[in-house]
């Protein structure tokens, strides 16, 4: 029996107030994650419990239990705190997915800092405009990540410590550096949490805009009650589950629920740290009887791509429940997982904004494969008409997938950009910045972005911050980055380009400046594709009409092009 | 294809390595090592290319292939022997 039960019946008796009760929470009360994920649960009798097992690139496992992660989490606390940072604090996490990343992200809650994790694939300009942003006080990352760090010091004053998690004493430790090793550290066997409140601030993950810098996403330790819940219904965690998680904690699934949620459940979870391959993955299911897996649709496809035979190697008849995230999962993912893992693909629709599944498909409610599914109870969704900015009176019709803003983990702001924060409502609903339509029974069906931002692969990249960096290249004079239909990634950044004078277009140029914006930026920031063309389309004013270039790309009608420059 | 996998070699050295890594070798794991991403594989495909004057189909660029400079020197290899 799953824990949902009958969707429509929960709808019907809901109230948040339900998870409140099953974690001992009453408004009012003192709520810590760093506390409710591991010190609650050993309390629970399950301290010998595994709470982690991961697999690192070199295929060495370590093993937690609810205990060692307590304890773990305890002495990064301390050491943090023994450092002189404090509650409201921004402690940034720059790590690939080892354990310390898990461990640093509790023990930062512990001591009532602000866990601010961010992709270890980012370049040291990505890395400069989140920790400039946040003022971030300290940097938890390993020797392999720190030379991004260095590279900008000089340009952050905040940034007091950089705390090094696998120094190895070979080469010296530099300006603000300090080594923390926890195998080496003395377990603190009791770390006082800071009494965080319901309103206190947790994590901040930083998001692209569509026409600013990236915007940090501030939520708060309430958020719990809705992860909780969700993971619980939607991903169904139960006791004796194996769970995997796909997600990079450096992005919102990562720790909602690839440490928050999870944890909260007493869940065993388990994490490989590893680059994709298809037989790895499978062999990663296989080895440690992974039940409940949460991935993404470009996985879904790799996995796909390798075909069905590879499937039948394994046994990985251990699998009782899938869901998706982070983009559209398109139905012939849907039936293909049917067919091969006996089991569907449950997709699940949510945003860093939002910090909890809001629209989902559900155990037990029937799948109709490439829906986004049904609001979760608790969470008021609708189609709003663009032009009105009310509800369409019937469904069918394509619209903004709006919310009402009142669910526990909903974003509290955007860090010192309230103005931001504001536009993001329109009569009082949450703009999502999707479209979408409902269907006569209230399934709600994708069609796509309301902005330029791209979603590739389940990030979202702002061309915004793509076209700044392609402006720091010295052969380019003007830069205009769409996104580009990808079969296997949904979409990919392409970037238009005019050159300088003295500059030629070249196929040894084109590879300098992907590699200038994936060392810059990111990986998945990199254009794909750089068009080199004589002059951009423009307004009479001077802007850069992206919408052309992409309709373009996606085959679309062009629109209004009457201010059009040359029209 | 004389100097072929050191030429990879080089390349991947100078452009996805870090800082005090470990030196590579021919048969370190590159993608399920987390040295090159899937991302990134799309630039070390475009050097491929380029360098070579081959296409290679995004059907054979897969993750596997990609894994090792010994891996990447058999397919670049089955595409200079097509051109020929």
């Amino acid at each position: 029996m799953s824990h949902i039960g009958s969707y429509e019946e929960r709808i019907k008796n809901f109230s948040w107030s339900i998870a409140e009760k099953e974690l001992g929470y009453k408004p009012g009360d003192v709520i810590n994650i760093g506390w409710y994920a591991t010190d609650r649960i050993c309390r629970q009798g399950k301290a010998a419990k595994a709470a982690l097992i991961h697999e690192g690139f070199s295929g060495v496992e370590r093993r937690y239990t609810y205990n060692d992660i307590r304890l773990a989490s305890n002495t990064i606390g301390a050491f943090l705190h023994g450092l002189g940072l404090k509650n409201e604090d921004r402690v940034c996490l720059f790590m690939d997915r080892i354990p310390e990343l898990y461990l640093g992200f509790l023990g930062i809650l512990k001591i009532g800092a602000i866990a601010q994790p961010l992709f270890s694939a980012f370049g040291d300009e990505s890395l400069f405009v989140r920790l400039s942003n946040a003022e971030t006080s300290a940097v938890l990352t390993q020797k392999k990540h720190v030379f991004k760090v260095r590279k900008i010091l000089d340009k952050l004053p905040h940034l007091k410590h950089i705390i090094i998690v696998d120094h190895d004493g070979k080469a010296p430790l530099k300006e603000r550096e300090v080594a923390f090793s926890l195998e080496g550290s003395k377990p603190v066997e009791d770390l006082e949490c800071f009494p965080t409140k319901a309103e206190s601030a947790s994590v901040l993950h930083y998001t692209s805009g569509t026409t600013g810098m990236p915007k940090g996403v501030q939520h708060v330790h309430y958020s719990l009650i809705s992860q909780y819940l969700t993971a619980k219904w939607v991903l169904d965690l139960q006791e004796n589950d194996i769970y995997w998680c796909t997600a990079d904690p450096g992005w919102v699934t990562g720790t909602s629920y690839g440490i928050i949620a999870p944890f909260s459940l007493g869940v065993t979870q388990c994490v490989l740290d590893a680059g994709f391959s298809t037989e790895a993955w499978y062999r990663f299911i296989e080895k440690n009887r992974v039940s409940m897996w949460y991935s993404a649709p470009t996985a879904i496809r790799s996995l796909m791509k390798g075909g069905d035979e590879i499937v039948k190697k394994f046994d990985l008849s251990s699998l009782r429940h899938l869901a998706s995230v982070g983009e559209p999962l398109n139905s012939e993912a849907v039936v293909w997982s049917e067919r091969v893992f006996g089991r569907p693909f449950l997709d699940t629709y949510w945003q860093t904004e939002t910090g909890c599944i809001v629209i989902s498909n559900y155990p037990g409610m029937e799948v109709r494969p490439g829906s986004m599914g049904k609001p979760f109870p608790g969470v008021t969704g609708t189609i709003l008409d663009p032009s009105r900015n009310e509800p369409y009176p019937a469904p069918g019709k394509i619209g903004l997938v709006g919310l009402k803003f009142d669910w526990p983990s909903r974003m509290r702001t955007y860090w010192r950009n309230e103005e931001a924060f504001q536009k993001k409502f329109r009569n009082n609903w949450y703009i999502t910045g999707d479209r979408a339509r409902m269907d006569l029974d209230g399934y709600y069906w994708f069609a796509g972005r309301d902005d330029d931002i791209i979603n590739t692969a389940g990030h979202l990249v702002s061309p915004f911050e793509v076209e700044s960096a392609l402006l720091e290249h010295p052969a380019v004079a003007e830069s205009a980055v769409v996104s580009k239909p990808d079969p296997l990634n949904l979409e990919v950044v392409k970037a238009f380009v005019t050159l300088k004078p003295g500059f030629a277009a070249s196929k040894d140029l084109d590879l300098e400046i992907m590699n200038f914006i994936r060392k810059k930026l990111s990986p998945l920031a990199m254009p794909q594709e750089i068009e080199f063309v004589d002059s951009l389309p423009k307004t009479r004013s001077g802007k850069i009409m992206r919408r052309i270039l992409h309709a373009k790309e996606w085959g679309e009608e062009i629109g209004d092009t009457s201010t059009l420059e040359n029209e | 294809m004389e100097g072929l996998k050191d030429v990879i070699l080089q390349y991947v050295t100078k452009e996805y390595l870090e800082d005090d890594s470990e030196p590579l070798n021919f048969d370190t794991p590159l993608i399920s090592g987390g040295i090159v991403d899937s991302f990134s594989m799309v630039s070390l495909k475009r050097f491929l290319e380029n360098r070579y004057n081959i296409q290679i189909p995004d059907d054979k660029a897969t993750p596997e292939a990609f894994d090792s400079v010994n891996k990447i020197a058999v397919l670049v290899e089955e595409f200079v022997g097509k051109k020929g």
